[in-house]
């Protein structure tokens, strides 16, 4: 299972990676080897408000429809189009092709909230 | 979701470990719902082959002078009418006629019936038949002797080339990589193919050898995602989903399959009843007629601003490309070519109703 070192991780199985102000978000190898195929995936509007209480994504695979919880409070900057016509990428490439939405973050004081790589893999029983 | 108790697990357990299989509950069985991926699985199995281990299903043997009449009780269907190495689909009702599982029997000697049932079922129908039936026939529940694997697709014919001879809803013993099994023409797919039962302890190497002789044309182990693609796409019900107890043959559309003049069976006063008065709710087919979130069981079928029904079962066509389902919706709305919303997270997608099956196979497509 893999899980990058440079990332930060949520119990809900989302990854961040910190580019300056900008969370770029999605979700784990270990999420998207869960729910096998991924089919829809709905993501928020550009300049929506997004916060660590309430799912900001929605990710649906052949078996189930699952929320995304958006691991920082901010606002959607970016969200990635080719996912419309290719949600299959977050199989593929969960962290790189398959990233889901950017976050220009409100509070960067909550990435301190969020697990390591070793805590992420210490959760899922890796 | 999955029972204190332990889940049960088929002889191939082990097996779909080794090939990377995704384990989950299903019907109080471990099962694999995938080894590699739902689509390219499904793919498989509609160009190519695919092999799905169906051990978890249950077996029932009935047999004696009176097992004729005594299945012919139990059944919706007219078993008189099986010949000697035929097989017939046909359902188990309850007085009300309500649905207590859907079966295909396969009459494997003169008086003798080997009936396989759903796997969440088999304790249910198992004790069903002999609280009806064990006066007059001799009953038994093979299902923990027996493995079954079901080889589906285009190629199928292939990697069996011997049971080529075996005609479309027919089941034979046969010698098969020297070992031996009944080898039947069914299938859950609307594809060509067998399904083969045979001792639970050499599920394993029927399993292996299929897999290492259809390697070179493709051949891919299949799991419980693909099985539910595919036969939604022919439209296939699933029991449990598409009827239960409280549901009748007649308002899945199944009608072909009661035999209201064979004589008395369980239900047939319901039944006929409902035959006469007509049915309140139909088993619909639809399409999603636009692109949209996957349709899912208990999803609102609505038309003209009103509720008219609910999903029962749904899913995106890996064939097809869109979402596919089906549902009941009251009679009256059931019409082929109506344009339906389904509410999806509080928002309506454009569907039609379409006529079943949502997909046509050219090669021997099953009756159902």
């Amino acid at each position: 299972m893999s899980i990058p070192k440079n990332l930060k991780y949520t119990r809900t199985h989302e990854w961040v990676r910190v580019e300056g102000d900008v969370a770029v978000v999605g979700i784990t190898d270990h999420a998207q080897h869960e729910l096998t195929d991924i089919v829809y995936v709905e993501l928020p509007s550009l300049g929506a408000q997004v916060d660590t209480t309430k799912e900001c994504a929605v990710v649906e695979s052949v078996k189930s429809a699952n929320d995304v919880y958006s691991p920082v409070s901010g606002e959607v900057v970016a969200v990635n189009e080719e996912l419309d016509n290719a949600p299959e990428l977050i199989n593929d490439e969960p962290y790189g092709k398959g990233w889901m939405l950017k976050i220009r973050m409100s509070d960067p004081g909550e990435l301190g909230e969020l697990l390591s790589p070793d805590d992420y893999s210490h959760h899922i029983g890796a | 979701m999955a029972s204190i108790e332990q889940l049960k697990r088929t002889p191939l357990y082990a097996a779909h470990l080794e090939w990377g299989a995704k384990m989950v509950p299903f019907g109080g069985w471990e099962m694999p719902v995938a080894y590699s991926s739902i689509i390219d699985e499904h793919t498989a199995v509609r160009e190519c082959v695919g092999l799905f281990d169906v051990s978890h299903m249950g077996e029932v043997l009935l047999a004696g002078p009176n097992a004729e009449t005594a299945l012919n009780h139990l059944l919706t269907n007219d078993v008189r009418k099986i010949a000697v190495g035929q097989a017939q689909y046909a359902l188990m009702c309850n007085e009300h006629g309500g649905v207590i599982d859907d079966l295909i029997v396969y009459r494997v000697e003169p008086s003798v019936y080997l009936i396989v049932v759903n796997a969440s079922n088999i304790e249910k129908v198992f004790s069903w038949m002999n609280s009806q039936a064990s006066a007059s026939a001799v009953l038994e529940n093979e299902s923990d002797k027996t493995a079954m694997l079901a080889l589906q697709g285009p190629n199928a014919t292939r990697l069996l080339a011997d049971s080529t001879d075996i005609s479309y809803f027919h089941i034979t013993r046969k010698s098969v990589f020297g070992r031996k099994c009944r080898v039947a023409r069914t299938g859950y797919t609307g594809e060509d193919g067998f399904e083969i039962l045979c001792d639970a302890a050499d599920g394993v190497a029927f399993w292996t050898e299929l897999l290492r002789r259809g390697a070179e044309c493709g051949i891919k182990p299949c799991g419980l995602g693909a099985r539910d693609t595919l036969r939604l796409e022919m439209c296939y019900p699933l029991n449990g989903s598409d009827m239960n107890e409280d549901t009748t043959p007649l308002e899945a559309g199944l009608g072909r399959f009661v035999a209201l003049d064979k004589g008395d069976f369980i239900g047939r006063d319901a039944l006929l009843g409902q035959k006469e008065n007509g049915i309140e709710r139909k088993l619909i087919a639809f399409k999603m007629a636009e692109k949209s979130p996957p349709p899912r069981q208990h999803y609102p079928i609505v038309s003209d601003a009103r509720r008219i029904g609910e999903v029962t079962s749904g899913a995106q066509s890996p064939t097809l490309g869109i979402g596919i389902g089906m549902g009941y919706v009251e009679a009256d709305a059931a019409v082929i070519g109506t344009k339906i919303g389904i509410e999806i997270r509080g928002r309506k997608y454009a569907a039609t109703i379409e006529k079943k099956p949502l997909l046509k196979r050219t090669k021997t497509q099953p009756v159902l």
